[in-house]
């Protein structure tokens, strides 16, 4: 009896520290952000470390290489996820066709450098424009005619896989019309003429303000990788920030809480799932425009990379923000640790090991409240 | 069976085209059978893997017979499904079908470096499953009497279930599964049994696919498929057992209908490229239409009693005004 109440109060204890927390959190956002993203990346510093020192230590395999691959793919990984985490904790539906959204970004942005020959600056807004459109278009193909006679949300399901594989095969042949070849690269000579996206020239020596931090590097940095991380906090403060401050996010607030009371207080419901579809495809888009200059594009791109998204914000918790970053971190740190080990063969699984057994010891993710819905 | 491919040849349906369309009619009872409990799984296609594999590697490797190497296949995949539908069976709606997704993955993944596994473990180098190029070489047993018996004994076993005490368990617990456990349903027991039920079936349809095409691959029952089979079940409708059928009767039928009313010549004229060599993309590109047109317009399946009884009165309707006035 004595240790089932020392149970109960050491319960009650953890969840006073976490409303406190998530008091916290709520008022402060940037901060509370920042201190996760660096907790994250501490945690990615010492993981593949541990897991990789006592193995072996070649000239391709150290701590420092290691953190800075993590940081890059959980930058990748976050761009795409927090679209995903968005529609998630507004609308609570998994929208699949996610992974087309960021090829059609990609897509718009090769397009629009390489066939219409407009200049690289022009590919970031492009991407990011075209994702968010076709991120309404989306919505209201698959999702809208289905939300309005309430249909069951593995319908919804049903639906944006429909949708996702009719967007990545037209996308095939819009590919072999375009560019008469499935995959393809941004031209490398308009990637390198700016510093940030460079993806085939490595960082020699960081400055910062004209201070040289570190000269002659042990390892090898692309300033894409860079870019990509520092895209992907950007994205998650200023969604944060949207969030938490302004109209429309508290209109969107309401909205998750219930669409019919959001349309009673005189909120345009219709307006708000517009604008969620639009950033979350958005930032979709910007995903794909980055890594599509790092590697490569093609229609296929998005299948990958959409399931372990869907990883990560399980991983999470799919209805908290910061838990899309989070799980990302966790996710990318997995996978380097394994390559690390030598296992790159098994980088795959050890992702859908995590979602699986996730699913099976904590369904509601991380960070995330608990089940309501469950049988 | 002879006359019967004198028959349909004309239509396209040669026999090759015949036999995809009866594994594709036991897919989708596979899938029919959990949807039937109320379970949202996108297993099968794992399950479909497993039974492929099995057969596949006792034909070839041990010399097992046909018929017994098809039994260890559905016995495998049974009980590859039993030991993880108590764990995932605890979730439901959304949260089932990623897990469901995350485990065709992991099997795929496995299945494709199943020998560096065996290798690390026993420390013996052997080609198994062959990695990611397959089994190659595989003889080819399988015939249209296999399927069209198997298929007989499926739907068999459907009809029986629909009139049993366990097919009206199901049912209950897929109007409402709360109320069917207070009615002393045991709810867990049926969901794990019809779980396991449907992983048998699409573990026989893996063996029997294994055996027809002389090679099998990894990457043939990834998500693709999963998707694929819920296609199946998606366009028929689950209101009765002849819906999947009729589903996965189109789906495999479907290469034949693009080629007949000749959608990839319009579509290549319309792009201005040829698109001959890319068939299978204007064949995904449709699938992706039909389910999201399916779910959009006739959730119920195009094989829906009730839809047709209403198209079948409208029409009564039109030719005899009079009944309509007195009704």
């Amino acid at each position: 009896m004595a240790t089932h109440q020392n149970s109960l109060e050491w319960r009650a204890s953890v969840r006073e520290i976490r409303n406190r927390l998530k008091v916290l959190t709520e008022r402060y956002p940037i901060i509370a952000n920042v201190l996760i993203i660096v907790l994250s990346a501490l945690l990615g510093y010492f993981i593949p470390y541990l897991a990789a020192e006592p193995i072996f230590r070649t000239e391709f395999n150290n701590p420092e290489q290691n953190f800075i691959l993590m940081l890059a793919r959980a930058g990748w990984y976050s761009m795409f996820a927090l679209g995903y985490a968005l529609v998630f904790s507004i609308l609570g539906l998994l929208n699949l066709a996610h992974g087309a959204v960021y090829m059609a970004g990609a897509f718009a942005g090769l397009w629009i450098t390489a066939n219409q020959d407009l200049p690289i600056e022009y590919a970031l807004p492009a991407g990011m424009l075209a994702g968010g459109l076709i991120g309404i278009l989306v919505d209201w193909v698959a999702f809208l005619p289905l939300r309005a006679r309430n249909a069951p949300r593995t319908s919804q399901l049903i639906s944006s896989i429909g949708a996702s594989i009719f967007l990545v095969n037209l996308a095939f042949i819009l590919f072999i019309d375009q560019f008469n070849a499935p995959v393809n690269r941004f031209p490398a000579e308009k990637v390198n003429s700016i510093r940030a996206f460079q993806g085939t020239v490595p960082i020699e020596r960081i400055e910062v303000f004209g201070l040289t931090l570190i000269d002659q590097l042990d390892y090898t940095v692309f300033p894409m990788q860079v870019t990509m991380f520092v895209v992907a906090i950007v994205m998650l403060i200023f969604l944060q920030f949207v969030i938490a401050h302004s109209k429309i996010g508290k209109a969107m607030r309401v909205v998750a809480y219930n669409p019919k009371v959001a349309q009673l207080l005189g909120i345009n419901v219709s307006l708000i799932f517009a604008v969620t579809f639009f950033l979350s495809g958005a930032f979709a888009g910007a995903a794909g425009v980055l890594q599509g200059m790092f590697r490569v594009v093609g229609p296929f791109m998005g299948s990958e990379v959409g399931l372990i998204g869907l990883t990560v914000i399980v991983l999470g918790g799919m209805r908290s923000i910061p838990g899309a970053v989070v799980g990302s971190f966790i996710i990318a740190n997995l996978q380097i640790a394994t390559i690390a080990m030598g296992y790159s063969w098994l980088e795959e699984a050890v992702v859908f090991l995590a979602l699986f057994l996730m699913l099976l010891i904590r369904p509601q993710g991380i960070l995330g409240e608990p089940l309501q819905d469950r049988a | 069976m002879e006359f019967i491919f004198d028959l349909l040849t004309p239509y396209g349906i040669t026999e090759n085209t015949f036999q995809n369309m009866l594994i594709a009619a036991i897919l989708g009872i596979s899938i029919y059978i959990t949807l039937y409990a109320g379970l949202f799984s996108l297993a099968n296609a794992g399950f479909m893997a497993t039974g492929a594999y099995v057969s596949v590697i006792l034909t070839t490797r041990y010399e097992w017979d046909f018929l017994l190497a098809v039994g260890a296949g559905i016995i495998a995949a049974g009980l590859i499904s039993a030991i993880i539908s108590v764990p995932v069976l605890r979730l439901s709606d959304i949260y089932l079908a990623i897990a469901t997704i995350g485990f065709g993955e992991i099997l795929v993944v496995l299945l494709r470096n199943f020998d560096r596994i065996y290798e690390l473990i026993v420390n013996k180098e052997e080609t198994i499953t062959g990695g990611a190029t397959g089994i190659k070489g595989i003889p080819v047993i399988t015939t249209t009497e296999y399927l069209l018996l198997y298929l007989g004994i499926v739907v068999f076993l459907m009809v029986r279930l629909h009139r049993s005490r366990f097919g009206r368990a199901l049912v209950a617990i897929r109007q409402d599964n709360k109320v069917a456990a207070n009615m002393g349903i045991n709810v867990v027991y049926y969901q794990n049994m019809a779980f396991i039920l449907g992983a048998m079936i699409a573990g026989g349809a893996g063996a029997l696919h294994g055996h027809l095409n002389r090679i099998i691959l990894p990457e043939n029952y990834g998500f693709d498929r999963a998707v694929d089979i819920l296609t199946f079940a998606v366009l028929g409708g689950t209101t009765t057992i002849i819906g999947p059928i009729v589903g996965g009767f189109i789906i495999a039928y479907l290469p034949e209908i693009l080629r007949r009313t000749d959608l990839v010549g319009l579509l290549g004229d319309i792009f201005g490229t040829d698109l001959g060599r890319y068939q299978a993309n204007v064949r995904d590109m449709t699938v992706g239409m039909i389910l999201l047109g399916v779910i959009v317009f006739l959730p119920q399946g195009i094989a829906s009693p009730a839809m047709w009884r209403r198209v079948a009165n409208r029409i009564w309707n039109l030719f005899n005004p009079a009944e309509k006035s007195d009704a």
